[in-house]
């Protein structure tokens, strides 16, 4: 599906979202955590799959491995920003979702 | 088969080491064991005795305890002198009439103090320093003088004088010999000991013979020395060597010595072939051994006898390597040069104050013997290479001439040594121990310390096993990655000096000049810490913001369901009544589960992101300020009320952790540091298991270092006594960043000091003696810190930029709906898994 046939909702001004720093969105029920990583848009959910608090956001972004990733703040695990499967346990992975900036905006697909 | 019998008389230390090392044989379960001790304790460290002075007690000097002989099988009987041996029925008789069965008797009785037959010798206030019982008496009598004397001028005596200065007293050494020392060093190095000494404040006398002990006229005694003249004092410890313990052989017909002890072969067995003798009252090859080290042996070589092995006793190495009133010395071998034909190299430095001297073999290939006073670094290479008959270099001069110009030092190097090299003679751990060590896996000296105890006791041998630990690493081509993580090729210490050095102040450009990729959450939160020690920047300031752990990000710390903790700096543990209201009323407002915490203060959970900033609003305008429970850095400083209240405090020990905690609040360090201040040695606070503890004495402060509670407890070492308010506080802010410049990422104190190279002495060089000359540099670093402190939850609500970091979302005003908790004991708790039963909404609040 393209881009253009989704459906994206606006979530802050692209200026709110600072490089390396996450931020929590709510999409319809689900909590999203957006990142911007070298001018490169990632948004996976927020709920730690180890600890079930909804932590992903407040993690410590940076590369392993040639990965781009974030750090659970709860029990350090890492997660692949554009994949997000867990780095120390591959059977384990978060959702993810489209994400882009549109318009000085920025945009998550709901579907 | 019945068990064999055999009873130890005497648990002194090298007792305790036979029966040790019997109930750890193969065959232990063939023996039974019965000891007895005249003294109303089992084994305790002599060696260690004037710890006692500096607040250790009886029990820190234990060496093992009831329940261990209990758990192991040994019987023991306390204040229970044996007084006859029945050599035709093996058995000995107490003095309270029991009889015990032996197969085979180990004699252990040591030794005892002499004392010189002065008239008048047996007043009080004439005492001697050998056990726990003389430091209590010793204790009691100083207290109540002003001028001390001690006789005897040789280790034990100035060992005394030191726990005299300790008590406070005008100390004098009085020496029969024409100098201090006069067995272990030659007339150059006791002169060079005696100007140290007399430099401290104790006045030395030598060549004096003391006729007789009478009343004084200003103090309570005169001593009258055969010269004429004489020297009034209030108390006389007597030090003047000891004697073996010999009278139980002696009156039951066992082979003595013709000046003491009892004889033995070299399986320490003594005339009568069941009836062994070891340590201090056994006389081998007509010499008596007066260190701990030669007992060990004894006792070793006896187990292996009793138990049919073949170890023999041949001899000890009588090396001696001391700190005595803070003046380092140590002897090897023949230091006398008395060997025929030996020659001697001299090296004197009066500026400098040091003195050394080797004694080598009329040919010059093999060391015979060295003295060394005021540096005593080369103590390890030439104490080996003289043991292990090692040839000597081309210039043997070299041995102890300083290195100039970065030169390396010319020691011989480790790999010189045989595999049966002693390296730690305290605990009988050689260099092969050492090196299979390494080969089973242990890298650091940490490691090889707790794998074969090596450097445990006295400490003066981690250099040198430090040195056989590397060296084995080279050679098993063990490449140890010491870098912090893939983006840095670096240790936290030396990406430090970087940032130090090239004054960087942000991790971009660290990343820039000295990493690669993006960095990761080790070396992000680390070079923020490091950025934080050195220049004390604003932790959430945009360019730092993005390093900072989840904890330091929030200045708050995170809980298992993702909301945080709070906790407010509450300095000493010391909190108004109006205070304690405003944490409650802000508890009650935000629905906080309240706990009082280890260190004092009081923890209040359940907090969610959002709500940190309007909880930080009322703790700040009650006059709180941030706690940093949350960083690596000075958390708390718990205290006992001290002398304001107490009716056996010293000192204020709350003004004093008021003082500390507020001095250091804020540093960030590698890893958490908790400080205590007890105001006596009672002891309330527990600062000796603090990475900073401070106990006060009537002397002043004590400062103790490097201990932790946690996950492997330590106790604090000992690091200075006698401290006013102005040097404790110049000893911890060196003390402290010292180890911020040089410890690894999240490494404790305590096992920042176990890995550096000479331990406890050496951090003690930097921060007492200052050998590095940084101390002035260190104060100033902290002083920088200091001077820069602000309180970061002040800083963030007066920033509304800042404040929009906290929004739980960033597109809704909703609230967190994973975060339930549920009552338990009249509070909230995160609910869990098995009680989705009664929620109580997160989001209201209990009260309006």
């Amino acid at each position: 599906m393209s881009d253009s046939n989704k459906n994206w909702v606006p979530v802050c001004d692209a200026a709110e979202l600072q490089p390396l720093l996450g931020v929590r969105a709510l999409l319809e029920n689900e909590q999203v955590a957006i990142f911007r990583v070298q001018d490169q848009l990632y948004a996976l959910n927020a709920i730690d799959p180890f600890s079930n608090a909804a932590v992903l956001s407040r993690g410590i972004v940076g590369s392993l491995k040639d990965q781009i990733v974030v750090a659970s703040p709860l029990y350090k695990q890492h997660f692949n920003l554009a994949t997000g499967v867990c780095l120390e346990d591959d059977t384990v992975s978060v959702k993810t979702y489209a994400v882009r900036e549109e318009g000085g905006k920025i945009q998550l697909a709901t579907n | 088969m019945s068990k064999q019998k055999v009873v130890v008389v005497g648990n002194g230390m090298v007792g305790h080491k036979f029966i040790d090392n019997l109930i750890n044989h193969d065959q232990a379960d063939q023996y039974e064991v019965i000891t007895f001790s005249e003294e109303p304790r089992l084994a305790y460290d002599r060696v260690q005795l004037s710890a006692y002075f500096s607040g250790s007690t009886a029990d820190d000097l234990m060496l093992t305890s009831g329940q261990y002989y209990e758990e192991n099988g040994v019987k023991y009987v306390l204040n229970e002198k044996v007084v006859g041996i029945d050599k035709a029925e093996n058995k000995v008789i107490t003095a309270s009439g029991r009889e015990e069965a032996y197969d085979k008797l180990v004699l252990a009785t040591g030794s005892f103090p002499f004392v010189p037959p002065i008239p008048g010798k047996d007043q009080p206030h004439c005492l001697v320093y050998r056990t726990i019982e003389d430091l209590e008496a010793i204790t009691a009598s100083a207290s109540e003088s002003k001028v001390g004397v001690v006789v005897g001028g040789g280790l034990l005596g100035l060992e005394a004088a030191n726990a005299l200065k300790n008590l406070g007293l005008e100390v004098h050494v009085v020496e029969f010999a024409p100098r201090l020392m006069a067995v272990q060093l030659d007339e150059g190095g006791g002169q060079l000991l005696r100007q140290k000494i007399e430099s401290l404040g104790v006045h030395v006398q030598t060549e004096k013979n003391t006729k007789e002990i009478v009343a004084g006229e200003a103090l309570r005694y005169s001593m009258n020395f055969a010269d004429g003249t004489h020297l009034e004092t209030d108390m006389i410890l007597f030090s003047a060597g000891i004697r073996p313990q010999d009278e139980l052989a002696r009156q039951f017909d066992l082979d003595i010595g013709e000046r003491g002890g009892i004889t033995v072969n070299n399986f320490c067995q003594t005339s009568t072939n069941n009836i062994y003798a070891i340590g201090e009252c056994a006389l081998w090859n007509n010499r008596i051994y007066g260190l701990v080290a030669p007992g060990y042996t004894m006792a070793k070589v006896a187990v292996s006898h009793i138990t049919g092995g073949d170890e023999s006793f041949t001899g000890a190495d009588m090396s001696t390597k001391l700190k005595l009133l803070g003046v380092d010395v140590a002897s090897v071998g023949d230091a006398q040069g008395r060997t025929p034909g030996c020659l001697s190299y001299v090296y004197q430095d009066g500026v400098a104050q040091v003195y050394k001297r080797i004694v080598v073999s009329e040919d010059k290939t093999r060391l015979l013997g060295a003295v060394l006073v005021g540096d005593v670094d080369a103590y390890g290479t030439l104490q080996q290479m003289c043991v292990n008959g090692m040839d000597l270099p081309e210039n043997p001069e070299a041995l102890i001439l300083p290195a100039l110009d970065g030169a390396a030092s010319a020691g011989m190097g480790v790999d010189a040594l045989p595999e049966a090299a002693v390296i730690c003679s305290c605990n009988d751990v050689s260099k092969g121990q050492i090196c299979c060590a390494v080969q089973e896996g242990a890298t650091t000296i940490g490691a090889i310390k707790s794998a074969t105890k090596a450097g445990t006791s006295c400490g003066g041998c981690v250099a040198l096993a430090t040195q056989v630990m590397n060296s084995e690493l080279e050679k098993l081509g063990v490449e140890v990655n010491t870098d912090l993580c893939e983006h840095f090729a670096f240790t936290r210490q030396e990406l430090y000096h970087l940032v130090r050095v090239e004054r960087i102040q942000s991790f971009d450009e660290l990343l820039a000049k000295h990493g690669k990729g993006l960095g990761c959450d080790i070396c992000k939160p680390t070079a923020a810490s490091i950025l934080a020690s050195c220049w004390n920047d604003y932790v959430l300031k945009d360019e730092h913001a993005p390093l900072q752990d989840t904890n330091d990000y929030f200045m708050a710390n995170m809980q298992k369901n993702g909301t945080y903790s709070i906790v407010p700096r509450v300095a000493g543990g010391e909190i108004t009544p109006d205070k304690l209201i405003a944490i409650g009323q802000v508890a009650k407002t935000y629905n906080l589960y309240t706990k009082i915490t280890g260190g004092q203060r009081i923890d209040l959970f359940g907090a969610q992101q959002h709500e940190l900033p309007l909880i930080w609003k009322e703790l700040i305008d009650a006059g709180f300020e941030t706690g940093h429970a949350y960083g690596k850095s000075v958390r708390t400083v718990k205290s006992c009320v001290g002398s304001t209240w107490c009716r056996y405090g010293m000192l204020d020990s709350v003004g004093m952790a008021i003082r500390i905690e507020d001095r250091y609040k804020g540093l960030r360090a590698p890893h958490k540091l908790k400080f205590a201040v007890s105001g006596c040695t009672r002891e309330c606070a527990e600062a000796q298991s603090k990475d900073i503890g401070v106990i006060a004495t009537e002397n002043g402060w004590s400062l103790y270092v490097c201990g932790n509670g946690g996950m492997k407890p330590r106790h604090a070492d000992l690091f200075a006594t006698g401290l006013n308010d102005e040097m404790l506080i110049k000893y911890i802010d060196r003390l402290l960043m010292f180890y911020v410049r040089t410890a690894d990422r999240l490494q404790r104190t305590s096992v920042w000091m176990d890995n550096l190279e000479g331990g406890l002495d050496y951090l003690k060089s930097v921060v007492i003696d200052d050998k590095l000359h940084i101390a002035e540099e260190l104060e100033q670093e902290m002083q920088h810190v200091v001077g820069t402190y602000q309180c970061e939850w002040k800083t963030t609500i007066e920033d509304p930029e800042k404040l929009k970091r906290f929004r739980t979302f960033i597109n809704s005003d909703e609230k967190d709906t994973t975060i339930k908790f549920v009552e338990e004991r009249a509070q909230i708790r995160p609910a869990t898994d098995e009680d989705m039963v009664k929620f109580v909404d997160a989001t209201e609040p209990a009260i309006a």
